[in-house]
């Protein structure tokens, strides 16, 4: 079916989804404030919040195969709105799951923060359906201040507070910018719709309008700090360090995932006229992301930071998907993120299963001989790690997600050679540190003084089961997930994408 | 380049340009005879009683906070209330009248939505009990 956005009923329909996962996040919070904090309260107010979210999952899969279109507007229908949708609530309701068995533990009694992974959701939906600069900034706000209160979450944990306050400070720096670039966008086209921003500047011949050119790149930097891309990346590990495990998960996989898909729809919609004046800057973050993330990685002897480091690598990946420019980038990017987050989340459900409140299991030496131990634990570990390596067949999802970007980033019309070339140097390079945590588990011996594993929860447990299962039969059988994507992509045609602005004529400016 | 700017510009170094002058001019002028009373802060001509950095408790903040979040309702609905009119008809007004039957209540129902997100908040606050004082 076709909406007409201009019809109030029916952008409320066309925004079904998300309306009924912020008023039933809205519900779900009177009823965490009704009684009083308990650790039974807790884990119904999270069960609720895992229903909710996997029937706004139910009711996405059903939108995305009815295939709706919409008309211009300030939201978009598309296919992948929807898939990114899916991959957002998979992240979700797997950091709800986790919450509920780290918060037991931890005696963290405050059901609200089940509500507000809801309320961050609901953000990075409303960024990924946002056609219109203004509701995007509307989604990143309310992603934003929901994720910098999870943060902190744990109230007796003094690095938990210290995370939660660096997180604030540079993300309303960051919202500064991004406020910046939208109004100085606004500035050079007058208007903050994406369809129409990218008409106006092939009908006025924009594309060297100094202000139009400064506006992007803001823009461009207020998303390298969410997606945490270097140098803009220096949060990223001392944040992810103090959260509370599962939320560090979310953060590394939801909210980077959800910055991106609103980073790549504002490109490809808005600015593919612009394309030879931003593939620069692209270009470069990609090269220095991927180098950067993956050389520090493999100095890191914590766990958390190590994973830390490595996402800031995958920014990179994705990011060379971005420059190329195309739709099939659109396609790289959601297979990439599914293959991700069940990669991550995964590693970090084990260290939830793993850890106790006195020993947190963050370092690598506490992995050591897990195989002996843990042989189930061990395996899935090794598989996560694969997966982010991007191993073929072991590594399931991870190789195909690897094998996608390289895809978009050679068949554009301009391909991305030098890109394609670091990104395969830097995946060896991030072997060295996958592989390493690999080798400990099965080749070191048990510590002799080391602590006993607790036995893990059931929550945890489901987590690493269906992402193993997810994993493994998806990187055998990858089209499902890449039809869903390709069926009903509205963003852009690849004949108007991928074309490169011819050369920059040399007429001066008014 | 037009020169739209060129006031501004002006107006900017001479301030600039004043401000260090002052300075420069007070520094050169002065004569120093330093006493306890001159040392002192200046507040309305009160000796101060303490040091600034002293400890409130966090219920000023929270009270502070509500009244910001209750206070930005209003703000949105002058606007609003301004604009009501053209809001509840689906056609342009003719001699500021909406014509016959052509009224809606899309006006109203926006507000009744943001109105009732607001309440639920309220309601949260009211029952997190951070409208009591002890």
């Amino acid at each position: 079916m076709n909406y007409d956005l201009s019809i109030p009923m029916q952008l409320s329909a066309a925004l079904l989804p998300d309306l009924l996962l912020i008023g039933g996040a809205m519900v779900l919070m009177l009823v965490a404030a009704w009684r009083d904090e308990s650790a039974e309260h807790q884990r119904a107010v999270g069960i609720g919040s895992i229903l909710l979210a996997a029937g706004v999952l139910v009711m996405v899969l059903v939108q995305g195969a009815r295939g709706a279109t919409a008309g211009p507007g300030v939201i978009a229908v598309d296919s992948f709105r929807w898939a990114s949708d899916a991959v957002f609530l998979i992240a979700g309701i797997i950091a709800l799951a986790l919450s509920i068995e780290y918060n037991s533990r931890e005696r963290i009694d405050t059901a609200e923060s089940h509500v507000l992974v809801l309320f961050a959701v609901a953000g990075m939906m409303l960024m990924v359906a946002s056609r219109d600069l203004m509701v995007l900034f509307l989604g990143i706000e309310l992603m934003s201040v929901a994720v910098y209160v999870l943060a902190g979450m744990n109230r007796r944990s003094g690095r938990s507070a210290e995370s939660a306050l660096k997180y604030f400070l540079l993300g309303a720096f960051s919202t500064g910018f991004l406020l910046y670039g939208i109004a100085l966008v606004y500035g050079a086209t007058g208007t903050t719709n994406l369809a129409t921003i990218g008409e106006r500047i092939n009908t006025f011949n924009l594309q060297q309008t100094p202000m139009l050119l400064v506006g992007i790149a803001l823009l461009l930097v207020g998303f390298a700090f969410k997606i945490a891309a270097a140098p803009f990346h220096m949060w990223a590990p001392d944040v992810y360090e103090g959260a509370p495990t599962p939320i560090t998960g979310f953060m590394a996989a939801g909210v980077k995932a959800g910055a991106f898909a609103a980073l790549l729809r504002v490109w490809l919609e808005a600015f593919p006229g612009v394309y030879s004046e931003w593939h620069k800057a692209v270009w470069w973050l990609a090269a220095i992301t991927m180098i950067v993330g993956n050389l520090v990685a493999l100095q890191q002897r914590n766990l958390k930071r190590m994973l830390a480091y490595s996402s800031i690598g995958h920014t990179g990946f994705i990011l060379v998907a971005l420059a190329s420019g195309t739709s099939q980038a659109a396609t790289a990017f959601v297979f990439y993120l599914l293959a991700y987050t069940l990669a991550t989340m995964g590693a970090f459900a084990v260290m939830v299963s793993l850890g106790t409140s006195t020993s947190p299991r963050e370092s690598i030496e506490d992995y050591h001989g897990l195989w002996q131990e843990r042989p189930g634990m061990a395996v899935a570990m090794t598989v996560f790690m694969l997966a982010l390596l991007g191993f073929p067949i072991f590594g399931g999802m991870g190789f195909f997600a690897k094998w996608y970007v390289l895809q978009a980033a050679m068949q554009a019309p301009a391909p991305q050679t030098r890109l394609a070339v670091i990104l395969v140097i830097t995946t060896a390079v991030s072997a060295g540190y996958y592989l390493s945590l690999v080798i400990a588990m099965f080749m070191k011996p048990r510590p002799a003084g080391a602590a006993p594993l607790p036995p893990s929860g059931a929550w945890s447990r489901a987590v690493i089961a269906v992402s193993v299962i997810i994993i493994l039969v998806f990187g055998a059988w990858p089209d499902p997930v890449v039809n869903l994507v390709n069926k009903h992509s509205s963003l852009g045609t690849p004949a108007q994408t991928a074309m490169p602005r011819p050369a920059p004529e040399t007429a001066a400016l008014p | 380049m037009d020169r739209t700017y060129l006031p501004v510009l002006l107006l900017l170094g001479f301030v600039a340009l004043n401000a260090v002058a002052m300075v420069a001019l007070s520094t050169m002028v002065l004569r120093r005879r330093p006493a306890p009373v001159k040392d002192q802060p200046y507040e309305s001509g009160i000796p101060p009683l303490g040091d600034a950095r002293e400890r409130f408790s966090v219920k000023f903040y929270m009270v502070a906070m509500l009244f910001i979040i209750f206070d930005i309702e209003t703000v949105f609905m002058i606007p609003w209330g301004v604009y009501f009119k053209q809001l509840s008809c689906t056609t342009g007004l003719v001699n500021g009248m909406c014509p016959a039957g052509m009224t809606s209540f899309f006006g109203l129902g926006e507000m009744l939505v943001f109105m009732v997100i607001l309440l639920f908040g309220f309601v949260y606050v009211w029952k997190k009990g951070a409208l009591q004082w002890d």
